[in-house]
């Protein structure tokens, strides 16, 4: 079962995603029914799986949700803005309760409860929730009387003939998939139909248990319907309830008015469909409130039940990588043969097999990478709901464009990606685009736009993010930095270097703290997030026009492009990404730096030297003189500095392979990798190499 | 096939009936010294083959080689255990074990003199290990059982592999 529930889990969210991102599509004005179609399909699936799976709790909060829908669709209700919002809000409590569930953690019970009232609200109105749930006003009058009687305190004999209805549901009823109301709609089609609850036994808020039935009703149903089809209704919970059904007769009795004695808890006379809404949650919430749902626990989520990670892989990936396999098989018998009475003439025979093969498992390779790649629409997806509900908090009016968002790249990426993307899109809707009177005032458009744009660029991945905001303000920024301490005053800053500052550790410039950014704890630990991925990022920026950030990343984590180099007997690689380039040193460039080794001076610039087989402790032929091996410069974290080794020998794509896996962390390798003749050889990971040397 | 394969299975039934105390361990010699260990976890005997070194571990820590598409560290026994360091040559063996749990399962090789005998002890003859002072640490020892009049040491593969209390012996 549970390997079924994984993949239910997994359609639900793209089941909510896809709600997501129709309710935010939806325009009020002119209401696309095919949207709606693919909201209310998004709830309809839910609410099916997790009937299937026994989630009731969420099959009972979507049903609601596809009532609503249901009623839009058909056109009986206009879409309303509040109830796209209610709508977008119970988007939000059903993730989080999936969540819960498939974590195997308690449901948020109140919260959910809040979104049901809401969404009932909007379904029936205010009035209608806190009375009756019954959309028919026949019987809310009807009630009303009752409810006189009641606290009259004394019987009102009807003079009708009908039956009287004693039916108190076992606890599970609910759970047997049956339920109350439907069958008392059925009863007010016999009848007028007068309902008493009796709410004794509902526990307090927070024993209350939504699955479960605590509520007994007295019920009866006027007129001269026969019995037969009033025990036709309570067919299905037989056995799940006690049941009495009596004649009404004229002069009845006094109505069992236990109610009103009940200890605290407050007499609900309703045909609530829901036991849930105890009483201290009715119309209370206004549905606006959505936007404050509870995000707590979010951290203990993440750290409980690890749940395997799998991959959807599109089809036709699969089958070409089936027909290279079947490809390199073919290969592999032909170079059988050859090889199996083999002479000289065979010779051009075998190269051309070998150079298939080559070709094929280069093939082979790249399909499997493949398998991998997601488009980065995983990522963007979310983002118009983020830029929706931040820019209505304030107040601003903008537009998100997304571009290239088939563009492919590692499923690695993509996961960790997301959390640095969202900060910097935070910060342009914060600090980057105006209120719209600034911009008005400055002859923009009133509505700023936010552009996100993924393309390819070289075995690399760009992702940019444009706002057209009020641009970074270099003066402001040197002024706020130099406030903080963090430079000298008086430095001479380039545009560029001035917008560094921004990814400074405690560098803020945003003049109010906002709940949405500017804690100042961001940038810094953006700029890690990204170069922990093996990319980096840059900002273009210009005053009054706006702000472009662009992240370059690797296409995936597992290749890299590195230069193979020889120190002693030793091979290391040194990720290509990081080389700025490599020279021949002559004695002249070297300086003595007391206590500090070797500097060496490139273009106007010191550049410390590592000499490679002192820091890794391997025989080296040049121990004694530097200016006999090569000088690859290196970059880590904007400092640069200079590796001493032997010799360079050739550039190659290498597969990364973890060390920790068998092993452990090594200090100034970040990763290792087999070459073409089976060993192994490390890659440095060059900022941990200058921390280490710099001990 | 088939009624060969018969007699064989009805041995080890009996086999298993008999020693049901029995467990079984590859036993190898470091220098005069023999030791043992649990063979449910050796993967493979391999000879040595050259390895990649690396930079600023003991010297116990020879490095790592290729084993199939995973990079497995190579331990010299002999070195760690402080016995007479001998010369590499083809000759030379290295048992590949396995460790951990199912969560993170852990592959490494070290390097014996020779591997001699699977031998079946029985648990109730294991003895514990005295305390030998300096040379192995008493926490890599699980017991001891003689072996025709031999003293075989049985190695507790999980502490032996735990590299962080490797080095802690160490330093």
């Amino acid at each position: 079962m549970s390997q079924f529930q994984q993949v239910f889990f997994e359609e639900c969210f793209e089941g909510l995603e896809a709600m997501e991102s129709g309710l935010l599509n939806l325009d009020i004005g002119n209401i696309d029914s095919e949207v709606i179609n693919t909201i209310f399909r998004g709830a309809h699936s839910i609410k099916g799986g997790s009937g299937t799976f026994g989630f009731f709790g969420v099959a009972d909060f979507t049903h609601v949700m596809e009532t609503l829908l249901d009623e839009m669709r058909d056109g009986r209700r206009k879409v309303t803005q509040t109830a796209i919002d209610v709508l977008l809000g119970s988007v939000d409590c059903l993730r989080e309760m999936l969540t819960s569930i498939q974590h195997e953690q308690n449901v948020e019970e109140i919260s959910v409860a809040k979104y049901k009232q809401a969404l009932e609200i909007e379904l029936y109105g205010a009035a209608g929730v806190r009375a009756s749930t019954l959309p028919s006003e026949n019987n809310s009058k009807k009630e009303k009387a009752e409810v006189k009687i009641l606290s009259d305190d004394k019987a009102v004999e009807l003079s009708q003939q009908g039956w009287k209805i004693a039916f108190c549901p076992y606890l599970d009823l609910l759970k047997t998939g049956n339920d109350p109301v439907r069958m008392f709609r059925e009863l007010a089609e016999l009848g007028e139909l007068i309902t008493l609850a009796n709410v004794q036994d509902v526990p307090g808020f927070y024993e209350l248990d939504p699955e479960e039935c605590n509520i007994a009703w007295d019920l009866k149903v006027l007129g001269e319907s026969p019995l037969a089809e009033i025990k036709e209704i309570f067919n299905w919970v037989e056995g799940d309830c006690e049941l009495d059904i009596q004649p009404l007769v004229v002069k009845s009795a006094k109505p069992a008015l236990v109610v009103n004695k009940a200890a605290d808890a407050e007499p609900v006379i309703t045909l609530a469909d829901k036991p849930a809404s105890a009483p201290g949650i009715n119309a209370d919430i206004i549905p606006d409130t959505p936007a404050t749902v509870p995000q707590h626990k979010r951290e203990e989520t993440k750290s409980a039940i690890k749940a395997s990670s799998s991959i959807r892989v599109d089809t036709a990936k699969i089958d070409a990588l089936i027909n290279m396999v079947g490809e390199v098989v073919i290969t592999q018998s032909m170079l059988g043969l050859v090889g199996e009475n083999f002479a000289m003439e065979k010779v051009g025979q075998l190269k051309k097999g070998l150079a298939q093969l080559e070709r094929h498992t280069r093939d082979l390779q790249q399909g499997v990478m493949n398998i991998r790649m997601l488009p980065i629409s995983f990522v963007f997806s979310r983002f118009p709901r983020l830029v929706h509900d931040i820019s209505t908090k304030l107040g601003k009016k903008i537009e998100l464009k997304l571009v290239g968002e088939q563009t492919e790249v590692d499923k690695a990426v993509v996961e960790l990606i997301n959390d640095p993307l969202v900060h910097l899109i935070r910060n342009s809707l914060d600090h980057g685009i105006e209120m719209p009177a600034e911009r008005i005032a400055a002859g923009k458009p009133e509505t700023g736009t936010i552009e996100l744009k993924a393309y390819h660029r070289g075995g690399h991945i760009v992702i940019e993010i444009t706002d057209d905001g009020h641009g970074l303000d270099k003066k402001k920024l040197i002024a706020k930095a130099v406030e903080k301490g963090l430079i000298e005053e008086n430095s001479i800053f380039t545009d560029k270097q001035a917008f560094e500052l921004i990814f400074m550790p405690g560098f803020s410039t945003a003049e109010q703290l906002t709940d949405i950014s500017g804690r100042g704890v961001g940038m810094d630990v953006v700029r890690k997030n990204i170069q922990s991925l093996g990319g980096n990022i840059e900002i273009i920026s210009e005053l009054g026009k706006g702000t472009t950030i662009a992240i370059h990343l690797p296409l995936t984590l597992a290749i890299l492009d590195g230069q193979s180099v020889a120190v002693g007997d030793e091979t290391y690689i040194v990720p290509l990404v990081s080389i700025i380039e490599s020279i021949n040193i002559t004695e002249k460039m070297l300086n003595k730096v007391a206590g500090k080794g070797e500097t060496f001076r490139l273009r106007n610039q010191y550049i410390p030297i590592i000499r490679m087989h002192e820091i890794f402790n391997v025989r080296s032929v040049n121990r004694e003189k530097t200016t006999e091996g090569i000088l690859v410069i290196v970059e880590g974290q904007g400092i640069l500095c200079g590796l001493l080794v032997d010799d360079l020998l050739g550039q190659q794509q290498v597969v990364i392979k973890s060390l920790e896996a068998n092993y452990r962390r090594i200090e100034g390798v970040s990763g290792a990798t087999i070459l073409g003749d089976g060993s192994v050889a490390l890659i440095l990971d060059v900022p941990g190499l200058m921390r280490f040397s710099n001990r | 096939m088939i009624k060969e394969a018969k007699p064989t299975a009805g041995d080890n039934y009996h086999h298993n009936q008999q020693m049901d105390n029995a467990v079984q361990y590859l036993s190898f010699t470091l220098g005069k010294e023999e030791y043992g260990v649990d063979i449910l976890r050796v993967q493979e005997i391999r000879s040595w083959e050259p390895v990649s070194r690396i930079p600023n571990v003991p010297s116990y820590e020879k490095g790592v080689v290729n084993l199939r598409g995973s990079i497995v560290p190579i331990i010299d026994l002999r070195e760690k255990f402080k016995l007479k360091i001998a010369e590499y040559t083809p000759l030379t063996v290295v048992v590949v074990l396995q460790t951990g749990d199912s969560n993170k399962m852990r592959t490494m090789g070290v390097v014996v003199d020779t591997v001699s005998d699977v031998i079946s002890v029985d648990k109730t003859l294991i003895q514990n290990a005295p305390d030998f002072g300096a040379k192995v640490s008493n926490e890599l020892i699980n017991g001891l059982i003689s072996v025709n009049e031999r003293m075989v040491m049985l190695l507790d593969v999980d502490k032996l592999l735990k590299l962080e209390v490797l080095d802690q012996n160490d330093s």
